[in-house]
């Protein structure tokens, strides 16, 4: 009797223990790191926030034990009355312990939401909140050295334009927008000046301004009107600031109608497709091996605030899994310009060339960087107005 | 039943209320979870998360209110309009109207020693705002003739416009020119909120007591009996001595006041600035909610509760099933269509009835 007492207790003990072990590690297995995404505009724009959407999938399978979740168009006007910190606080409560936040339009409600949920790890991206020092512990801030990818693009469209009408569709002006514009006007000027070795006078610029960074019905201007204007009034070639695609969208429309029109889209590796006849490339973020590099930090404990500015990889600008940036060539684009814009990619990788070097002068004609001086970091970061020789606003009037 | 006809709930009529209400909600299910089927979605699931996305946690129960708050304020006041007959569809606008006067008041305290006192002061202003630009409408409406639904939304667009253009323009961030807003005001300014729980007991506040005043107003004070009498018969009232025209411009005052205030909350209590979408769509959704609670007052904070819970919830089907969140606007007007159908069906019932009991006392 007292033995099999024994007996059933011993297994039950055995029992016990498989039981406790067999859900410690189903709780390990079941343990991921959650991030979370909010993402400007929608998970599939061709643009913008899928370069950001396809980034997390990176992540979630190059990192194992990541799970991405995300949310698309966080911005007032597609979902009225949802804020950022509302959303963080639903992220968290699933359990994300980091949140990307892919907006300039959502500083203000990354910060606050940071201040709140001060365990939680914050991924700003191309903010600068923590050079200002607004932020607190847990707020990184990382952007892409998009100036590299749009000099690319402003020498393929000089390359190119057979008026000498260059048409930029930008968003909305602040400092990014300018120093992406002005980096667009340095490379076609490289390009017309240096290799076409032409007059810069012939050389028109032209800025046009949305007011957001992509199109709201009523409230900012529409893309595809600013766009078709532009091939209407003689510029053969729109480079695209926007995040999403309607620049190349029209160029293939007036192709279609047998104008002879080019277009740089922008953002996202694939904005080329299907526009074969009219795309000359696409400088395109690729964000997989920064979040994967952030990512990495936070779970293993090593995060700490910084201010990130990646560029591209010079070895191979293309390079999935080490460049940030990076340029496809577009079938449109001429082997003659394919073979100077080859020269130009090699000669920015090896610093020969430094576009941001003076003389140069903003747009009203005060000085930006004396003769021979190489700009900062800090003053391309923050430029106060377009580049002289740019036509376009240089701040709100 | 018209919107003017209201007399106060017996038993037998909240009975019927209430049978009518789980008709409609019966229809609107059975047609939101055709959609959802059609859209290839799993219904229970999609009922499911709309559910935890709003009531789920404290938090969620907070964010849910902060978006009943202005949709309260709106039907608050949306009912002194339907009273007295007005469709006040300018109510939106009038919310725009009551941000821009906050804003304006906001930022006059921007670097004051009293920050407190601007935000007690942007409400007045908001209200002020707000009831004038209704006040506009109720003109165009009362000396121009120009029927107040077109008058609303014509000023719903002007309104957009001159927020578009502050924000452009005058109210511009430094250096930048963009559709983002203005530039947030200093956590000074912000509404004071309780930080565990995000929620403002001052909003609160505020919706409640607008429910309050409206109740009392509307069923207890002359100014009520005459909105009524007006919306009844606005010809047979002169007769006593009533002034319509002085009467629907009150209302328009009354209904704009609360909008501004609706839009007050959301520039310091929401966003902390100002914005094109800073309406939220608020004001269209409040005459759905009014629509939908049979224009009686003590029902207004329960449909709009629901609405709220509707709006928050609806997050959760992108991030959770990849749907669409407008499924949220889907069943929201499915509810109105759905209530009018019921509606409509009753009335012609009882036409049937009345024919037949006449036949009945003929014979």
């Amino acid at each position: 009797m007292q033995k099999n007492l024994k007996q059933a207790l011993i297994a039950i003990c055995v029992a016990a223990c498989i039981v406790a072990f067999a859900t410690g590690v189903a709780s390990a297995a079941k343990e991921q790191f959650k991030f979370g995404l909010l993402l400007v505009g929608p998970y599939n724009d061709h643009g913008w926030s899928q370069a950001h959407y396809e980034a997390g999938h990176y992540v979630e399978k190059n990192v194992s034990g990541t799970q991405m979740i995300y949310i698309d168009k966080v911005n007032p006007a597609d979902r009225p009355g949802v804020t950022i910190p509302q959303l963080v606080d639903d992220l968290v409560e699933k359990g994300a312990k980091l949140i990307i936040a892919n907006s300039d339009d959502m500083k203000d409600g990354t910060r606050e939401a940071a201040a709140m949920h001060p365990d939680v790890k914050f991924l700003h991206i191309s903010g600068d909140d923590v050079l200002t020092g607004k932020s607190g512990k847990n707020l990184t801030n990382l952007m892409g050295r998009m100036e590299y990818g749009k000099m690319m693009a402003g020498f393929a469209a000089a390359m190119t334009t057979k008026t000498g009408k260059i048409g930029y569709l930008g968003p909305l002006v602040n400092e990014e927008t300018r120093r992406l514009a002005a980096s667009c006007y340095l490379g076609a000027r490289y390009a017309w000046e240096k290799v076409l070795k032409k007059d810069v006078k012939d050389l028109k610029f032209q800025v046009t301004w949305i007011g957001f960074w992509f199109n709201i019905p009523g409230v900012t201007a529409d893309p595809t009107q600013v766009a078709q204007n532009f091939y209407d009034t003689g510029y053969d070639v729109v480079i695209s600031g926007i995040d999403t695609t309607e620049a190349v969208v029209v160029a293939g429309q007036k192709r279609n109608e047998g104008k002879k029109v080019w277009a740089v889209p922008y953002d996202y590796v694939g904005a080329c497709d299907g526009a074969s006849a009219v795309c000359l490339g696409v400088p395109y973020f690729n964000w997989g091996p920064s979040y994967t590099e952030l990512i990495k930090e936070a779970m293993g404990g090593s995060w700490s605030p910084k201010w990130l500015w990646y560029g591209p990889d010079w070895k191979n600008i293309n390079d999935p899994d080490t460049s940030t940036i990076g340029f496809v060539y577009g079938a449109a684009l001429g082997d003659d310009a394919k073979s100077a814009l080859n020269t130009f990619i090699a000669d920015l990788g090896t610093g020969k060339l430094n576009l941001f070097k003076g003389p140069l002068s903003y747009q009203d004609g005060t000085e930006f960087l004396k003769t021979g001086v190489s700009a900062t970091d800090k003053q391309i970061w923050y430029m106060e107005q377009l580049l002289k020789g740019m036509d376009g606003q240089s701040s709100a009037k | 039943m018209t919107m003017a006809q209201i007399t106060s709930p017996g038993p037998a009529q909240l009975l019927k209320f209430v049978r009518e209400f789980g008709l409609t909600l019966t229809v609107v299910v059975l047609f939101t979870t055709l959609v959802l089927l059609i859209a290839g979605a799993p219904p229970l699931d999609a009922y499911f998360y709309i559910l935890k996305g709003s009531l789920g946690s404290w938090v969620k129960i907070s964010h849910v209110l902060k978006t009943w708050v202005p949709l309260t304020l709106c039907g608050a006041g949306l009912l002194y309009t339907f009273r007295i007959g007005l469709w006040n569809i300018g109510i939106e606008g009038q919310v725009m109207m009551g941000a821009v006067f906050a804003t304006l008041t906001l930022r006059l305290g921007l670097n004051s020693q009293w920050p407190m006192w601007f935000l007690g002061l942007s409400f007045a202003a908001a209200a002020l705002g707000g009831g004038l630009w209704a006040l506009i409408a109720g003109f165009l409406k009362t000396k121009g003739g120009v029927n107040e639904i077109f008058a609303g939304l014509g000023m719903n667009f002007v309104a957009q416009g001159l927020i578009l253009w502050l924000i452009f323009g005058p109210w511009k961030r430094p250096g930048v020119a963009s559709m983002s807003g203005t530039e947030i005001f200093p956590q000074s300014l912000w509404l004071p909120y309780i930080s565990s729980l995000r929620l403002s007991p001052a909003a609160i506040a505020l919706a409640v007591t607008a429910v309050l005043i409206t109740a009392v107003m509307l069923r207890y004070s002359r100014i009520g009996l005459c909105l009524k009498a007006i919306g009844g018969n606005s010809q047979a009232c002169v007769l006593y001595g009533l002034t319509p025209t002085h009467f629907m411009l009150l209302a328009m005052m009354f209904a704009g006041g609360f909008a501004g205030i609706a839009g007050c909350l959301q520039v310091s209590g929401v966003y902390h600035r100002l914005l094109p979408a800073i309406s939220s769509n608020y004001g269209y959704l409040a005459l759905l909610v009014v629509m939908l609670s049979n224009y009686n007052v003590w029902v207004v904070p329960f449909v709009a509760f629901f609405f709220a819970c509707l709006n928050v919830g609806s997050i959760q089907l992108p991030m959770m099933l990849q749907l669409d969140s407008s499924l949220a606007g889907v069943i929201q007007g499915a509810l109105v269509l759905a209530t009018l159908a019921v509606s409509a069906w009753r009335g012609r019932r009882a036409k049937i009835f009345e024919a037949q009991t006449q036949e009945a006392v003929a014979k």
